[in-house]
Parts: C-alpha cells; structure tokens; sequence
C-alpha cells in the first residue's frame, strides 16, 4: 500500500512530551498577564477587586458553557444551538417564577437543567443515531429552539419585578463573599476535571474523537458518547440559562443571541483542537479567563464594544490557524528524520 | 513431541474473483520463533486476519493447543491469546502509551470509579521495562517514533497475555538501530514463554531470529523449513519458483526515442535519487515490496504530490506540474493503484468518468456536447472491449476488470505521451487481465511509454522491456528482463543484512 | 463477440415522476392552495408577481450555495457578507463616493470576502469548511459591527430604492435580476465542464483530483461566485430597507442552507440538481407569505425553515443510504 506511515518524532521520549504540551497553557498565561499588565496601564481600574468580581461573575457563564463545548469538539463535533438553549431554559424557568413566586431557587435550576437537557439530548439523537452533520442539527435546533422560546412566552418578556428575589439571588447572591454563578463555574470545572480525566467515560470521549475508527473496533460505544457530549452540552446551557436570566433579571426571547460564538472562541482559544482528539481543562479554564478579560477590559480601555465580535472571530482564526501550523511543521520535521 | 501450540489445517480462503489462501497448513510450535515469508500477495495478509477473526475461512481447522477453535471474530482471536502487531499501529495519538495499553480495561477504584492512574503507569512502565524501553508512558502516542509505537502495542499484547504473538513486517520501518531493538525484544518475548510468527522480507530478520520458516506463493503453502538447513538463494526460489502458466501476448514492437527521463527524484521521507528513463514503445516496470517507494515514485511524477528534488522531462521539455491536471495537459497519464476511491466516481455512468479528465476535448467555451461526450465514451468503451450495456451503466455495477478498462479508456480519450499503470490487474480476473495486457500492448505499438508498477513477478518479466526494482525509497537496480530471473528481482527488491 | 454499446439514455416514466422535485412541486401547488383558502383575494397576478420581491433577495444565496453544497461543503458566513458589503456600500456613500461605485464597491467587498474564505479552504486543506466559514462569519460581522456600531446608515438617492421595489415591463427587476441569475447558475451547474467537475469533486474528490480537475481553482472559484451572490443580496435587500444596519442579514445562513437542503441536495455531497432548491425557493418565500396572511408571527417560520431543514435531511440520509457509500470500507477493498 502506498500509504504513508505514522508520523512519529524519532529519538527517545522522555519527560519532555509533558513540557511540550504545557506550553501551550503556559503561552496562555504569560499572555494573560502581559494584558491584565497592559490594561491596567490604560486603567487603573482594572485590577480593582470590584472589578475582577465583576469580571469573573461574567465569565462564569462561558466558562460553564465552556466545559460543554470543549466536550463537544473533543468528538469533532460543534453545537450552535447553545444560545437558544439558554433562551429557552431561561424563559421557562423564569416564567415558572413569575408564575409561582414562592418556588425554590433549586428547582428553578433544576427546571433549566431538565429544558436544556432534552433540548441536548435531541441534538445528540440526530447526530448519532441519525448522521446528521453537527453543523446542520445543531443550526437547526438553533432556529427551532429559539422560536420555541418566542412562542412559549408569547413573544413577552419576562422582567426583574416579575422574578423573585431568591430567582435574582442566583446570580447576585454570594457564598463567603464570592458570588454564586463563581461557584457554581467552579464547582462545574472541578466535576469536569474529574470526569474527563479520571473516568473511563472521560477517556473514551478523548478516544472517539482522536480515532473515531479505532473507537468502533476496540468496542467503545462511539455512538453513545457522541449523544451523551450533546446532551451535557444542553444541560449545562440549561444551567447557564438560569444563571442568565437571573444575573439580568430578564428573560427574553433574544437573549444569548450569538453566545455560542464567544464560547467557541474560548474553547478554541484554550488549545481545543477543532480536528478533535486533543485539549487540557488547563487550558480550557485559561482560554476562558482570557475571553473573559478581553471582553471585560477593552471597554474600560476605551475599544469599541462593538469590537468584541471581531477580534473574536479573529482570535478563532488565529487559533484554529496556528494549530495547523504546528501540525505542519511536526509532520515536516518527521519526515526529515525518516533515514531513507 | 509436543502439541504446537497454533495448528492450520487446509485452510482456504476465496474472496470474489481472487484465491487468497488455497490449502495452506501451518504449524506453530510453543516456544519458538517461526518466520513466514512470501511475495506480495501470497497470502500472508489473509493468513494473519484468519488467525486474527478478521475473515473466517471457506474451508479448513484452526487448532489451539491442539483442540479445534472457532475464531467467529476478533475478540473470540484475543480470548485465545493471540494479538498481531501491525507496520501501521492503529491508536489513539492524542491519548498517553499508558492509555492507548489499557483502554477498555483501565482499572479503577471499586468505589469512586475513578481511573487509578498511578496504577496504570507503573503497570505500562513495567511492561514497557520488560520490553527494555526507556520513554515515558505518559507520552502521547503520536509524539512517538515508529519503532516506540511498535514497542506499546507489543505491551498492549503483554498485558492481554497474549501467548501467540503474530508480527507483521515489524522491521520495515524501522532503522538499524531499532532493529537491533526489535530483535531483542523479540527474543525475550519467546524466553518469557511466548511463541512467535514472525513476517518478513528481510533475509537477516529470519535468519537472526527465526528456527523455522513457511513459505506461501500464490495463495498456496510451499513448505517448512529449519532454517540452519535452507541457504538463502532456495529460500527465493521457494518464494518465487513457479511455472508460467500465464500466457503473455507476443510483442513486436519497434522502441523509439526516449519520452520521459526521470533523474534524481527524491522526496523526503519518501524516496530519494530515483532515475529512470522510459522510450517510445517500450514498457518498464517498476517493482519492488510494499513501501518500497513505487507509487510515491509515479504520484510525485504526475503531480498529486510535489517532489523536493530532481526532475522529470518529458519529450526532453521539463515538467512542472502543479498538479494531475497539467499533467494530463502535457501527455502523461496515470491509472492510480485504488481504482475504487482514486480512479472512478463510482456513482457516475461509465460516460461521464471517461470523460472526466479530458473534458475541455468536448466543450466550447464550457458547454459540454453530450452527443459528442456520449459518441467517444461508446467509441472507447467498444475498443477496449468493456462488457457493459450502455454508456449509462453506473461505474459501481461493473466488476474489477472492467472498472480498470474505463479508468484506461480516460487515459486514452486524451493526446497522452506516457502512461503510469500502478497494479493495474490487481484484484481482476484473469480473462480481463489478458484483456489489459493485450490494450498494454496496443498502446506500446502505438508509441506510448508505458511504466507498470506492479508487484507480480510473472507479469513483470512477461510484459516488460525492462525493470526498475526499487528498495526502501531508492532504485536498487534497473535490469533488462529478457535477461532476468524472478530469483534476480527478489533479491534486488530484498533489503540487505542491516549489519553496520 | 463484439457488443455494441448502447448510447440512449434509459428512461421511464416511473423513474422521471418519482424525483424528489415533483415532490416539491406538489408541496409548493400545496402552499398555493392553503394561501387561497386563507385568502379569498389570492390567486391575482399582483400576488404572484409582487410578493417574490420579498423574498428573493436571499434567493440570490441559493444559486451558489447549492453548488457548495454539491461540493460536499458548507458556507455559514453568507449573511456576515452580506451585511459587511451592504454597510461599507452606506458607509461609502454618505462619505461622498458616488452611488454607482458604491454599488460596484457593494459587489467588489463581497467578492473578497468569497475569496478569502475559498483562499483559506485552499491553503489549509486540514480545517473542515465549518470552521473557516464560522470564523469569517465572525469576522466578516464583527467588522460591519466595528464601522456602523448600532446605527444605521442610509439616505440613498431615490433612484436607488427602484431597484428592489419597482417593475420593468410589469416584472419586478429583482424577479427579472433573480431569474437571470438563475438561469446562468443553472447552465453552468448542469451543462457546463465547472458544473460537471463541482459534481465530480462533491463525489469523490480524491478521484477528480487524480482525474485532472483543478480542484483548487474549482473551489476559489464557487467561493467568489457566493460572494458575488452575496453582494447581489445586500444590494436588493438595502434597496428594499432604504437603510442597512450591521444586524442585517442574520439568519440568511440557517434560510438558505434548508432551502437547498429542501431543495433535494444531499450535505454529503455529488447530488441534486438546481431545479430543486429554486422551488424550494418558492415554497418558502410563499409559505412565509401564507403565515403573514394568518398574521403568525415572523419567529414561527424559523421554527419551521428548522424543522424542515433537519427532516429534509434525515429524509435525504434515508434515501441515499443504500446506494453506494462515497468511500468504500477498506476491509472491502483489501481483501486479502
């Protein structure tokens, strides 16, 4: 067969593998702090303690999203529907509030974890038992959801005076000082780092996505985590639907429009491979903080918020390029070391 | 004496239009190394995934310690405690050695269910010691060499407790060195009780490693031999030595100037210095193992990849060709080696897959006559003898044979110089092979130069004017065939001892 | 024994009514015949000729996309190109160009954009065209964002609004531009050697590439042709607004994408024909119009363009499971 064999790095493999691989993440951080550096040169208050809670109570929600994203790519996959899941399950836990004023932040939580978990988990039906393309069931769901949403209030809006104080306390309300959504993106990142690195189900969900072949002979149920990675994805959107409303006191049909944007730019940006197969939590919670900064620090550095989407788009590109890059130039020195 | 520990008795195995294995036994005995060797397309590959449940045989026993076993698939093969190391490891190359060993079965604490990886480590990094490997099992396999992921899957066969291990070609990517390594390992894994099929084509593999060898040809088993009781040169006639029965047809053909020349052409990583040259009329086959260059040789002349080197002339004008297209422009055709997925679109009708190349033939400014399409397609089709009913036939319904006879028909529906046929009977019936051979030699008298990559001796000597026998990515040498043996290819084609 | 080979195409009644476009056409006779009974006043030549000029801007994305689609690819980034194009084209203008170049810059900017995306799928190979064209879609929107922020630019010259609301002849000149377009799209897909490559490559790609086809040049090419398209959309659609905001054009993807998905073009590539999605076309733009008439809210359609867009496909995944697979299993090959 004419086939090229694998392309390996000649040589013995020491404990420089793991250095190689931290570099990324190390990269991520040095920039980080050369820009909180930077910003806090344009304003001083930048670096205020307001202003990092602020920061981080905004980015809990990507960061919560981020997790499931960053699964969904693993397995080659993308989901654009996660904005309208949050509409969604935002809308009806508010409208459950402004219905029953009395019930329970949980369950309220728990109402758009259950909205957002189906809405996953018919992603994942069509994805893995039906082949359809991620792109196409996910934009599709996208639009269905959202009208849902539109449809479900009746094209009303759900407003802070109408939402209880515990509902709002789910955002604004705070833990030993530090807010609830921080926690929560915590305490979501701690369970995921869990997960994908020290449970088998983790694991696999790396293997289907590095050699979704390899996956269906060696056994793996390469089907069933493919849905499973969906339906996650939707019940953290449900989370961060609950989250969202709360924190804006709002529930509208529109809301999160284009979110699914910033999250795969975080993902991406933290080093998860769109080929599939590869990505660290480490660089996950960095890329993460980094979106975060940019679009909390450019604002108070006098850049446009109307800037925001594009240098978002560009920092995809620029990742999504980069990654190609390297690749190439692994694959070019490989083949200089094959003795012919 | 005691029972072998593997046993194949009659063992027969048919695919449509091709006699993979005929008949064939095979013993192995507990304990030893056997090596196995054959030209391509012996049988080896099916031999390995019969013994591995991949393909059931037609007809015949498999034995295990001497109680007949049914292999219905792969994981009735590993239950058994057989595991085959590949040239190509298929893993996961994002995922650590560790992983990649013990995917599946990792174990975990019994309550939390969690991976317990300091476990898993130490067990790879045990295995991997037994094996004499130095690297990190935390390594990510696609950060590794050839001959390290070689090493992980014989871990990963370690740790099923595999007792029969089957390597296939192992050392064929490998350098020198690691050769050395792969012997090493190789033995300690018989003196820790396993026993071995080993596959190759190098001389000094077998020799070094092996007590018995079998040898298959043409699907069928030639014999076992001790190897302290074979010399080398009986080992190649047992592989080749055959009578042939094939008929090629006659040729009479006046050979003319030279229209392409080949010279220096390397590509890293791939092949290096090749340089042949090909005349009108004459016919040259380029020959040699798998993964010996061939076809890398031929994509990197008609454009589907670039070569870092040397130059091609055709008709004594330099070619650079960004691609098969300006390839075609200039008169050189190529009948790739997958036909199914590089040569047809298998869901068009013969007509528009003939057409394909030389489209601008039937177009003004872009509109494509289809009268005039349909006519030639029809035209060439007859010509070539097709058995097809329409023009409209989808490509995917026709068999092997025929396949190739369009993919040839493209070629000709063009003004070409020179044509590239990479293994154009492989998989065809032995009626259309005639039939190719035959077109072969129409084109030959026509004033076409033709180079055949092909891996069947009786086919090279029948059919060409001259051989090109490449080896690990260089020409090992280019012999006149009316002046060559099978014995004198397969030598040139064998790598050499890798002593220093 | 020498055989002739037949030349006449094989054909049967059976096989020409049971085409995936008849389908639609009783779908679209359907549609007409529900807006009738909404609406006592429908069947005129008012309704007929006068509400496409609603809908058919985005129609002008439908003629490239079902190529890039044939192709086996993708392209989400159409309605950034449009909005990019159509506030530069505001922009320009208010800043003195004059009308007509403006116009020509509208076509000019929409264009690039297409090139680049076809200079990115060329040039790095490795990334799907998913990902490229959501990342210009990103970029592409970001920009028209950056320049216009949350304003909207306009005041064109009165001329200007002729073209997406006025009548040649009695026929809306975006029904005469469209249907032009259509046309040329159509003899280029179905009669000419680019159409029959764009087929061979959305087949088999590997195969057309061994079989001489400037796979590259092919794929540049259908990548500025979108543009183009795109460009012809924001001039209609800026024409019809009067203005244009950087908002505009949102979810022309997910629009176009189920029309030629409607339309019988499978997303795996090599299959459908133009016919199709240029009634899928119409079977939107006139349900819309029927939803309208019932006074069902805008949001409703995307509900439905989804729906339909995900059940076009299972429908078409279903269809064309049995026939051969693009790139048969290797064990298949193999053999021995």
């Amino acid at each position: 067969m004419s086939g090229a064999a694998p392309i390996p790095v000649e040589g013995t493999v020491r404990r420089a593998a793991p250095l190689s691989e931290s570099f990324r993440e190390l990269g991520l951080l040095v920039f980080i702090l050369l820009l909180c550096g930077l910003f806090q040169l344009g304003n001083h208050n930048f670096l205020t303690l307001g202003n990092i809670r602020d920061l981080l109570t905004n980015t809990a929600i990507l960061s919560i999203l981020s997790v499931g994203m960053m699964m969904v790519i693993l397995t080659r996959g993308i989901d654009l529907s996660i904005g309208s899941i949050i509409a969604l399950a935002g809308m009806a836990a508010s409208m459950t509030v402004s219905a029953h004023r009395d019930i329970h932040p949980l369950l309220s939580i728990l109402e758009g974890v259950a909205v957002g978990t189906a809405c996953g988990a018919l992603n994942g039906l069509l994805i893995a038992r039906f082949n359809v393309l991620p792109i196409i069931a996910t934009l599709g769901l996208m639009n269905v959801i959202r009208g849902g949403t539109y449809l479900l209030s009746g094209g009303a809006w759900v407003s802070s005076y109408q939402m209880s104080d515990g509902f709002k306390a789910i955002a604004t309300g705070k833990l030993l000082g530090v807010s609830y959504p921080i926690l929560i993106a915590v305490a979501i990142n701690l369970a995921f780092v869990y997960f994908i690195d020290h449970t088998r189900t983790g694991r696999r969900i790396y293997a289907v996505g590095s050699n979704p072949d390899a996956a269906d002979v060696s056994g793996i149920p390469r089907r069933r985590i493919i849905w499973l990675v969906y339906t996650i994805m939707g019940a953290l959107s449900g989370l961060g639907g609950v989250i969202w409303a709360a924190k804006f006191a709002s529930a509208q049909s529109d809301s999160a429009v284009g979110f699914e944007l910033s999250v795969i730019a975080a993902t991406v940006l933290g080093g998860v491979s769109i080929a599939g197969g590869s990505g660290k939590v480490s660089g996950l919670v960095l890329g993460t903080i980094l979106l975060g900064i940019l679009n909390n620090a450019l604002p108070l550095i006098q850049v446009s918020p109307f800037w925001q989407m594009a240098i978002q788009g560009a920092v995809i590109l620029a990742a999504v390029l980069t990654n190609v890059l390297v690749k190439r130039n692994n694959q070019r020195s490989a083949l200089q070391r094959r003795v012919i | 004496m005691a029972t072998p520990i593997l046993e194949l008795k009659h063992i027969s195995k048919t695919f449509p239009g091709v006699k993979a294995l005929e008949d064939v036994h095979f013993e192995l005995r507990r304990g030893e190394i056997h090596a196995l060797v054959g030209e391509n397309g012996a049988g080896k590959s099916t031999f390995i995934k019969v013994i591995t449940g991949v393909h059931r045989p037609d007809a015949g026993q498999i034995l295990v310690d001497g109680a007949p076993v049914e292999i219905l698939g792969p994981a009735d093969s590993q239950k058994l405690g057989i595991a085959a190391i590949y040239q190509h490891v298929t893993c996961y190359p994002d995922l650590s050695v560790t992983e990649n060993i013990f995917i599946g079965h990792e174990t975990v604490h019994p309550v939390l269910r969690s991976i317990d990886w300091k476990e898993l480590h130490r067990r790879a990094g045990e295995l991997l010691a037994r094996l004499d490997a130095d690297f990190d099992p935390r390594a990510a396999m696609g950060t590794l060499s050839v001959a390290q992921q070689q090493i992980v899957e014989i871990a990963k066969a370690l740790s099923a407790n595999a007792r029969i291990i089957i390597m296939d070609e192992p050392t064929a990517p490998l350098t020198a060195r690691e050769s050395e390594d792969l012997y090493r390992i190789t033995e300690a894994l018989r003196d820790q009780g396993a026993s071995i099929i080993f596959i190759s084509h190098r001389m000094e593999d077998m020799y070094r490693l092996a007590s018995r060898v079998t040898v298959l040809r043409d699907a069928r088993y030639v014999g076992t031999w001790n190897l302290d009781q074979i010399r080398r040169e009986d080992l190649i006639t047992a592989m080749v030595g055959r009578e042939i029965t094939q008929l090629f047809p006659r040729r009479n053909v006046a050979i003319g100037k030279e229209v392409l020349r080949v010279e220096g052409l390397s590509r890293t990583g791939f092949f290096r210095d090749v340089s042949f040259s090909v005349r009108r009329g004459e016919i040259v086959a380029i020959t040699g193992l798998i993964g010996a260059g061939r076809t890398e040789v031929c994509e990197a002349i008609y454009g589907v990849t670039r070569p870092d080197g040397g130059r091609v002339l055709l008709d004594g004008e330099e070619l650079h060709v960004a691609g098969p297209a300006q390839a075609i422009d200039k008169g050189l055709g190529y009948l790739p080696e997958d036909r199914l997925r590089q040569g047809l679109v298998l869901d068009w009708d013969l007509a528009r897959n003939v057409t394909l190349p030389t489209l601008g033939q039937f177009t003004t400014l872009g509109w494509i006559h289809t009268g005039k399409e349909n006519a030639v397609a029809k035209q060439l089709t007859e010509r070539l003898r097709v058995k097809a009913g329409s023009v409209f036939d989808r490509a995917a319904t026709l068999s092997g044979g025929n396949q190739q006879k369009i993919i040839v028909a493209k070629l000709l529906a063009g003004a070409m110089k020179v044509i590239i046929l990479d293994e154009p009977t492989k998989g065809v019936d032995v009626g259309a092979k005639t039939a190719i051979f035959e077109i072969m030699n129409e084109l030959a008298a026509a004033g076409y130069g033709i180079v055949m990559v092909s891996s069947e001796m009786p086919e090279v000597l029948g059919m060409s004017d001259r051989i090109v026998v490449m080896r690990e990515g260089r020409v090992a040498g280019i012999l006149e065939t009316a002046s060559s043996s099978q014995e004198q290819i397969l030598r040139a084609a064998m790598p050499e001892s890798r002593a220093r | 024994m020498e055989r002739t080979i037949r030349v006449d195409r094989p054909w049967s009644w059976r096989s020409f009514f049971l085409q995936w476009e008849w389908l639609l056409v009783l779908i679209f006779l359907a549609v007409h015949v529900v807006n009738s009974l909404l609406s006592p006043y429908y069947f005129n030549a008012d309704t007929f000729l006068q509400t496409p000029m609603s809908f058919l801007d985005k129609a002008f994305l439908v003629l490239p996309m079902t190529m890039v689609i044939i192709l086996g690819n993708i392209d989400i980034s159409v309605g950034s190109i449009v909005a990019l194009s159509a506030v530069l084209m505001a922009v320009a203008y208010n800043a003195g160009l004059p009308m007509p170049l403006a116009m020509a810059l509208c076509l000019a900017v929409a264009s690039a954009c297409g090139l680049l995306n076809g200079i990115l799928m060329t040039r790095f190979k490795e990334l799907s065209s998913v990902i490229v064209t959501l990342a210009t879609m990103i970029i592409y929107r970001g920009i028209a964002y950056a320049i216009l922020r949350d304003q909207a630019a306009g005041g064109f010259p009165a001329w200007y609004s002729a073209l997406g609301w006025d009548s040649v002849g009695g026929i809306p000149i975006i029904v005469i531009a469209f249907a032009a377009c259509a046309v040329v799209f159509a003899l280029l897909l179905h009669r000419t050697s680019f159409g029959r490559r764009i087929y061979g490559m959305g087949s088999n790609l590997t195969a057309s590439r061994y079989s001489g086809v400037r796979t590259d040049a092919i794929l540049l090419t259908v990548s500025v042709l979108t543009g183009l398209m795109a460009g012809f959309t924001a001039l209609f659609l800026t024409s019809r607004m009067g203005s244009t905001r950087p908002n505009v054009a949102q979810g022309y993807e997910l629009e176009v994408i189920a029309m030629v998905v409607l339309g019988g073009v499978s997303t795996s590539g090599g299959k459908g024909r133009m016919a199709g999605p240029l009634l899928a076309v119409f079977i939107i733009g006139f349900l819309n119009y029927g939803l309208g008439l019932v006074n069902i809210p805008a949001q409703v359609l995307l509900v439905i363009l989804g729906l339909l867009l995900i059940l076009s496909v299972l429908v078409l995944n279903l269809r064309f499971r049995d026939r051969h697979p693009r790139t048969p299993p290797a064990t298949e090959i193999a053999g021995p």
